[in-house]
């Protein structure tokens, strides 16, 4: 093991990497039980990962040698998502769901940020809209209230059924709110009696100090639309409204005649087709793991849980 | 941000008239208006649409006219053999979840603590948080390419000349199946909170323990664990309040391909009854009587935690 001294910190928590006097080296055994358990944890997440890439950029003449499966692809060819690119059912889908998490993101953001900062000061019914927001955290209405609720605000098959429902939440309130109350009460008194306003105090002062919060919570309430795909099961008939994750659902999870629907009569077999939409599907969430990852490092998260 | 501070920062909060005080406010309680609109739409207002679980509702009258059946509904379901094996479902994976999942993280969180390198214990966490941000229907679609029976691992069985194993559609591994994708999905994010816990424990008790001629284990077991207790009862309880839900989403993308039998819990019962099957109140009612449920199971477990001298969720903290 090493002795070097490091104090360079890994997601927040600071280590050091020097082993303390007290502390005995661990045995043989348990560094190999150690290994083979983070080995093969890592190895579980990565392969599936590594097999739908490769097999999505395989050519046909090593997936049929394979017999469907590749872990590397020898001649890479974008021949798949040529083809689900071609017709409109997967760039519609994509378009939908960048426009749910874009809206929804903003919106929520709005929602929340203006809800936290409100109830971050004492402020006249504040009490009493917080306990509302936790009870939210306790209880939920039910899937068939909420379903008739949707349809009697005419929003069956409307893309604002898969947005509204999830424009606030109370867990990134809470991380909000709790960021906010911990911005210096001066700061803002002093901004006041130059005579700002709450609004101008909250565009000028609150949320550039906020900038780390912020985009926490906006990233995470964009991973969400992303990633929602029952409210547009329960929601969306319309093929052309479907978001890209209840595409997935229906060719790939059902495997129902993706083939046919998406128009497709050449010859490349079906498993790169149906590998090309999950890489598309996953691909936006890689782009922002490493923002996400980021912030896991400032602490936010992990101070917000702790409460 | 203790309640002095927060307090302190509102200006005096001396007793001042309503009207001033509405007066001072307007503008933040103008900033309250979007969340509470949201709040009521999407949360209050459906709670109240509960009525129609003791109303035979028809959609075409609406809840104003549909008519009163009071508790009819829900002496149906407990006769209803559906909705009865789709409690005991619900409670056995619940069981399994809690023996076989709630501890991966906590055991993760130890391993990774113990690392001395800061750079593997980076590269593992940032592949382990990984899963917990991609949506269920890719999870099950990556499970599907493994362990399917068109996967990966069959498809190589198939072309070594063995038997397939049909992981994906077995009624009886379901669970196992379950639990599998839960901890692949989760565990590793579920680590972060048991990570955090780990780094405020004093190093000193350590090295006093060590000191004692106590052993690693023994470290663990009268250092660690007691530091990780309110942790460990905050997410017992959360997981308890929780139970009757297990995982909708999970068992809607599975059911069809393991049957009813196996995947059937409360919130698909809700689902197919009243949604897919027109049974706006019996759906209703399976959906109150979960609901209420669970937030008494969240109560109780709340109160237990009480007793044992823990904070629990709401310590009376709020505000």
């Amino acid at each position: 093991m090493t002795t070097k001294v490091l104090t360079k910190k890994a997601s927040g928590l600071s280590y050091d990497s020097k082993r303390p006097v007290w502390k005995e080296k661990p045995s043989l055994l348990y560094q190999s039980i150690k290994a083979v358990v983070l080995v093969l944890f890592s190895v579980s997440i990565l392969a599936p990962m590594l097999l739908v890439v490769s097999t999505s950029l395989a050519d046909n003449e090593q997936l049929v040698a394979a017999g469907g499966f590749v872990m590397w692809p020898e001649r890479p060819t974008l021949e798949a998502y040529e083809i689900i690119f071609r017709g409109p059912l997967v760039l519609q889908s994509l378009g939908v769901s960048l426009f749910i998490t874009v809206v929804g993101t903003l919106l929520a953001l709005f929602v929340t940020i203006t809800m936290a900062y409100a109830t971050s000061r004492s402020v006249l019914f504040g009490r009493p809209v917080i306990l509302a927001i936790l009870f939210t955290l306790l209880f939920a209405p039910g899937l068939i209230p909420s379903f008739l609720m949707i349809r009697e605000l005419g929003l069956l098959d409307s893309l604002w059924s898969l947005i509204l429902p999830g424009a606030f939440g109370a867990f990134n309130f809470v991380v909000m709110r709790s960021f906010f109350m911990n911005i210096p009460g001066e700061l803002i008194e002093s901004a006041r009696i130059d005579g700002a306003s709450d609004w101008q105090i909250l565009w000028k002062i609150v949320l550039p100090l906020s900038k780390a919060v912020v985009a926490v919570v906006g990233l995470f309430y964009a991973v969400g639309f992303w990633n929602s795909f029952f409210n547009a099961l329960l929601y969306i008939n319309d093929h052309s409204k479907w978001p890209i994750q209840l595409l997935l659902r229906n060719f790939v999870v059902q495997g129902s005649g993706a083939a046919d629907q998406l128009g497709i009569t050449t010859s490349p077999p079906p498993q790169s087709i149906q590998m090309a939409v999950v890489v598309v599907a996953l691909v936006p969430i890689l782009m922002v793991y490493p923002f996400l990852q980021k912030h896991f490092a400032k602490g936010v998260i992990t101070g917000a849980v702790k409460g | 941000m203790s309640k002095k501070q927060a307090r302190s920062q509102g200006g005096p909060v001396l007793r001042k008239s309503f009207r001033s005080r509405l007066r001072r406010d307007k503008q933040m309680l103008l900033m309250m208006v979007p969340g509470v609109l949201f709040l009521l739409l999407f949360f209050y207002i459906p709670i109240l649409g509960n009525v129609i679980a003791f109303q035979d509702y028809q959609p075409y009258l609406g809840i104003g006219d549909s008519l009163w059946v009071g508790w009819q509904n829900f002496a149906d379901l407990f006769i209803n053999p559906d909705f009865v094996h789709a409690f005991w479902n619900t409670l056995y994976l619940a069981a399994w979840q809690l023996v076989f999942l709630f501890p991966v993280p906590l055991i993760l969180a130890l391993i990774v603590d113990s690392l001395m390198s800061p750079r593997i214990r980076k590269v593992f966490q940032s592949i382990a948080y990984l899963p917990h941000f991609l949506s269920w229907v890719l999870v099950i679609a990556f499970f599907q390419q493994m362990l399917g029976g068109a996967g990966f691992i069959n498809n190589s069985l198939r072309q070594l000349g063995m038997d397939t194993i049909p992981f994906m559609t077995n009624p009886d591994t379901f669970p196992v199946l379950v639990v599998v994708q839960m901890i692949w999905k989760d565990a590793g994010w579920a680590m972060i909170i048991f990570l955090a816990a780990l780094a405020t424990i004093d190093v000193s008790l350590y090295e006093a323990a060590a000191a004692d001629g106590a052993g690693r284990w023994r470290r663990v077991w009268h250092v660690t664990l007691p530091g990780l207790r309110p942790v460990i009862i905050l997410l017992l309880i959360l997981r308890i309040g929780d139970i009757l839900s297990v995982g909708f989403e999970q068992f809607i993308l599975q059911r069809d391909a393991v049957g009813a039998g196996a995947a059937e819990v409360l919130d698909t019962f809700t689902y197919y009854t009243g949604i897919v099957g027109g049974g706006w109140s019996s759906g209703a009612a399976a959906g109150l009587a979960k609901g209420v449920v669970s937030l008494l199971l969240i109560w109780g477990a709340n109160k237990l935690a009480h007793k044992f001298g823990e904070d629990g969720i709401f310590a009376k903290k709020v505000g």
